[in-house]
Parts: C-alpha cells; structure tokens; sequence
C-alpha cells in the first residue's frame, strides 16, 4: 500500500506514462481513420489490420521470423541448459571470467557482432547469407540472457536435494531427468519465451546478416521510408507490441512462481 | 535479474571426497558447458578476431590486399594543415569524419547516459522505499518495454516528434501553433531523447536492486542520531547505491555510442553517429577494412574510457566495502 500520495509517487506516475506514451500512440494511430499518425482523431477503422493478410511481402517476413525465432530459442536454450548447471553446481575454476565472457554479447554494441560476423561469413568462409546466418547470429545474442534466467532459477533451489538424489542411488541422468529439469522449468520456459521475443525482434543483426528474405523488422525497416505504408506499418508495429508483451508477462509470471527467494534484491 | 555464481552447498565435503572424484567433477563441468562456451568462443572471439585483422588488411578497388598494415588507423588520424572546424573545435584531418563522429556519439551517449540515470533514480527509489506490495507487477511494469521492440520504440518516436506526427498535429488541432515546428526530429537532440527514452527502464533495475539490499536499520539509525532526511540520503542511500548506479550507467552507456537503430530513424543528416559510418562503409563504400579500424578504435576507445573512469571513481575499493 502506498503510505501517502507524495512526490515520488507521483513522479513514478509521471515516469510510467513518459515510458509507455509514445508505444501507445502505435496502437492509437493504427485503429485512426486516416493515413496519416496525426490528431484530431478521425474513426474507428479496423481496415490497416485486415489489410494486412493481403501483404504478401508482410507476410512471408513474419513466416520468416516465426521460424528463425522458433529454430534460435531452442537452440540457446538447449545449450544454456548444460552450460547453467555447470557453471553452478560444479565449483568450476574460473568459472567468474566464463561468466563474464558469456556476458559480453550484452555490452558490445550489436552492430560490431553484426559486422565481425558478417565479415567471417563473407570474407573468410565465403557462405552466403540467408536466413540462417541470421539465426547463427541470433543464438549468440539469446544465449547470454537464457543462461542469466536459467542459472538465477538453478541457484534458487536447494542442491542438497540432488545430493539426496545421488546418495539414493540415481545416476547424474537421472536425478537431472527427474529431479533439476522439473525444478528448473520455470526457468527453462521463461528462457524458451524470452529467447523467442529477443529474436523476433531482433533488427541490427538480421539487417547485416540476412540475404534476399526479410525477417520481419528488417521489413518494417524498409518500410518506414514510405509515409503511405504507415498505417499498414503502425497496425502490424501494434501486433507486435502486444505480442511481445503478453511473452514477457508469461515469462516473467512463470520464471517468479513458486521462487520463494530470500534474497530482496533478487529480481 | 542477478548474476552471481554461488558455490553450491555441501561443495567442502566434496572437496573432502578427494583429488580424483573433483576432477572428475571438474571435467563434466567443463563437458556440459564447451557446447555453449565453444559455439560463444567460434562466433564471438574469433569474429571479433577476424575483425582486428580484417582492419590491417586494405581494401583495393573490389578486391581486399592482404598486406597487415596500419593504413586504416593512419586515415583515421592522418594530419592536414587545412582544418575542418566542428563546434568551433578546428579538426587538422585529411578525413575527419571518423574522429568527429566518434565524439559527437561519446558526448550524445554521455548526455543519454546522465539523464537516464536522473530519470532513473528517483523511480527505483520510489520502487524501493515506497511500493511495499504488488513489487513483481511494477517489476513487469519496467520490464515489458525493454523486452519489446526496440526498433518500434524508437519508431515510436518518430510518430511524437515527425512533421506531421503528434505534437505538431496535436498542437495544430489546438490552435496553439500555425505551422509544423520543424526543430523536433532529425537532430542530435531528438536522437539523445530517444535514446534516453529506449534505456531508462533498463537503468532501474541494477539502482533498484542495490538500493533494496540496503539495511533499514541504518537508516532508522541515523533518524534517531538526528540526521536528517537530505543528511541521510546524502550519506547512506547514495553511496551505497552507487555501485549498482554506476553498473546501470555503463550498461546504458557502452553500447548506446555504437547505436545504429535511433541515429537512422529519428537522427537524420544532422543526427548521425558511429555507428551510421560503420553500416556506410560496410554495406554502401564498400570499405570493410577502413570500417572494421572504425569499429575496432570504437571499442577501444569505449573501453578505454571505461577503465579510466572507473580507476578514477575507485569502484574496485566501493566495491570491497560492501562486501
């Protein structure tokens, strides 16, 4: 409960709304009867949105970021897994520096991962780019953030449980089968959603990597030039606005529930 | 989120077990974590790799010499008697572009950096000190628009600020103003807003995070020994939280200077920053290697910067004490 309305308050309620004001003009202007972002208001029209599924262009790119999304969130995940329990179960030496390097795709600006794998690619592999070099990319930005999610729900649970496990008689595949997985997997599907979200809305990486197919934000990039492809772009910005937000709701309810942590700060 | 690697309990009595059985330990360890540490090692160091020795390379008509020389980072420096002047600063550059570019992104990230932190930190500590329940709903409440789109938020801005966008309709409709005000988009200004905008919710949860694990016991203690709020705000929330303050503003600041995303859309000819010249030479001069020096002196610089900073704040001793 909130002691009294003061200051603080009311500047957080101030903060929320600079936060969240310009998003949801995105949805305002979409749902506006007008080809143009603009006030007074003209109607309610639904039309940009049933426009859409005419869009071929539109939607072969959204096919495309459905798959890479899908391929790449599983394939982090899948690696994260291994990675998080060795690096909190097995006292490794160094593991602090691992860590830390694992980290780094969160502070190197995209745009030099984007290049120095581009130049990899096409200079020193001589591939060619397409849709799968995308995803290559896309699993080394995920991998960070679904081994932070997986190792914070790994430490959250006691391990003197899988030392019981062990004592009794379960083999290491047994007790991870019967035992960790089921405990962790709050954590493995908030890692499986975010994994997806940060793919599906990944643009600096895909505009560098990808060949002649679009995934979806590298077209709505190439749509944003066109004033009279705004509201077609404003209705599918909407979509994914509230998609990727009902996925972060879900992860990040599933990733708290049953987390009964000690620690205050632990977020 | 925290990052922590906590040794696990009951580890002394494994380490009792023995010599053998530890490093039997230690190579399964190791076993379960190569695919994720070799795959971050294949794509991410040796890229990065590839990169520094594409820079000593040089581009030759379409084709690359694969001569190392540091021709590239000489362009970036190289001396000329006629100065290109920016900002009354006289630049003596035979090709400035480079080296103002990456100034102007340093100073336009800095000044994002400051005002995130300012927006920032009253908001965790509204977050800390005042919302006692409903914690997780405004924890998502911060969450969701770092998660979502960053491409759409700064998009976003584009609608606010454009010529025929929000504020100049809005205020048209209202019979404030008679003509679209044309100062809104397409400058340094616009772009740092943006970027502030885009960071903000991401900076208030490291300063949440270091504020909440304060005791309260000091702050009642120093109530009762007569300080006042300010005093005790000035001398126990402040330093206290600076680590994680400071945690917030670099992870704001580093990759916020190699932005590509915001000086495109809303930065305009006015706006552009280092990273707009990385994308040019990489997909439009056709220059990788001059683009891949660029690069690489960003980064260099960027952590140059950073180590310099944070030997001068002394964060290494700030962060013995908490310990």
């Amino acid at each position: 409960m909130l002691r009294r309305p003061d200051l603080l308050t009311l500047y957080a309620i101030l903060f929320v709304l600079f936060l969240y004001g310009p998003v949801l003009l995105m949805p305002l202007f979409s749902l506006n009867d007008s080809t143009f972002a603009t006030f007074p208001l003209k109607g309610l029209t639904f039309r940009h949105y049933a426009d859409m599924a005419q869009n071929a262009p539109m939607m072969a790119a959204l096919r495309n970021s459905l798959v890479i999304a899908s391929v790449v969130t599983l394939a982090s995940t899948a690696l994260a897994i291994p990675a998080a329990l060795a690096l909190t179960r097995f006292r490794l030496p160094g593991a602090a520096p691992i860590v830390s390097f694992m980290m780094l795709p969160l502070v190197i600006p995209s745009i030099v991962i984007a290049v120095a794998l581009l130049v990899v690619i096409l200079k020193f592999l001589g591939l060619a780019l397409s849709l799968w070099t995308v995803a290559a990319g896309h699993v080394l930005i995920c991998l960070p953030f679904c081994l932070t999610v997986l190792m914070s729900r790994l430490e959250g649970f006691d391990p003197s449980l899988e030392e019981a496990s062990n004592d009794l008689g379960c083999t290491p595949w047994q007790t991870f089968r019967r035992l960790t997985l089921p405990l962790a997997m709050p954590g493995v599907i908030s890692s499986l959603l975010l994994g997806f979200i940060i793919s599906f809305d990944e643009f600096v990486i895909a505009f560098f990597l990808t060949g002649t197919e679009n995934t979806l934000p590298v077209y709505l990039f190439s749509q944003l030039r066109f004033p009279n492809k705004l509201p077609g772009t404003l209705a599918l910005g909407s979509l994914i606005l509230v998609g990727s937000a009902v996925l972060v709701i879900l992860a990040e309810v599933i990733r708290k529930r049953g987390v009964q942590s000690d620690n205050a700060g632990d977020i | 989120m925290t990052i922590a690697v906590t040794d696990p309990a009951g580890a002394p009595r494994r380490v009792a077990r023995g010599d053998p059985s530890l490093r039997a330990r230690r190579i399964a360890g190791f076993g379960l974590l190569s695919p994720a540490l070799g795959l971050m090692v294949a794509m991410l160091a040796l890229p990065i790799g590839a990169l520094v020795l594409l820079s000593f390379w040089t581009q030759d008509g379409f084709a690359i010499d694969r001569t190392l020389t540091l021709a590239n980072y000489a362009r970036l420096v190289a001396w000329s008697d006629e100065a290109t002047v920016w900002f009354g600063i006289p630049f003596h550059l035979a090709y400035p572009v480079p080296a103002i570019l990456m100034i102007k992104s340093l100073v336009m990230s800095l000044v994002a950096t400051v005002a995130v932190i300012a927006l920032a930190f009253p908001m965790a500590c509204f977050m800390a000190f005042r919302v006692t329940r409903h914690k997780a709903l405004w924890i998502i409440v911060l969450t969701i628009p770092f998660w979502t789109s960053y491409l759409l938020r700064v998009f976003s801005w584009k609608i606010v600020l454009g010529f025929n966008g929000a504020i100049n309709s809005g205020l048209i409709a209202l019979g404030v103003i008679d003509k679209p005000l044309e100062f809104l988009l397409y400058n340094p200004s616009a772009v740092v807003l943006t970027l502030a905008h885009s960071w903000v919710a991401f900076a208030v949860l490291p300063i949440y995070v270091s504020l909440e694990k304060i005791d309260r016991s000091l702050l009642e203690a120093a109530a009762d020994l007569g300080d006042s709020r300010w005093q005790r705000f000035r001398r126990i929330i402040l330093p206290l939280a600076a680590p994680g303050t400071i945690a917030a503003a670099l992870l704001v600041f580093i990759p916020t200077v190699g932005d590509y995303v915001t000086p495109a859309l809303v930065g305009g000819p006015g706006g552009t920053m280092i990273g707009s010249l990385v994308q040019q030479l990489f997909l439009k001069q056709n220059d990788a290697p001059l683009g891949a020096a660029v690069s690489i002196a960003m980064m260099a610089i960027i952590a140059l910067l950073v180590v310099i900073f944070l030997w001068a704040i002394g964060y290494g001793r700030m962060r013995e004490r908490r310990r």
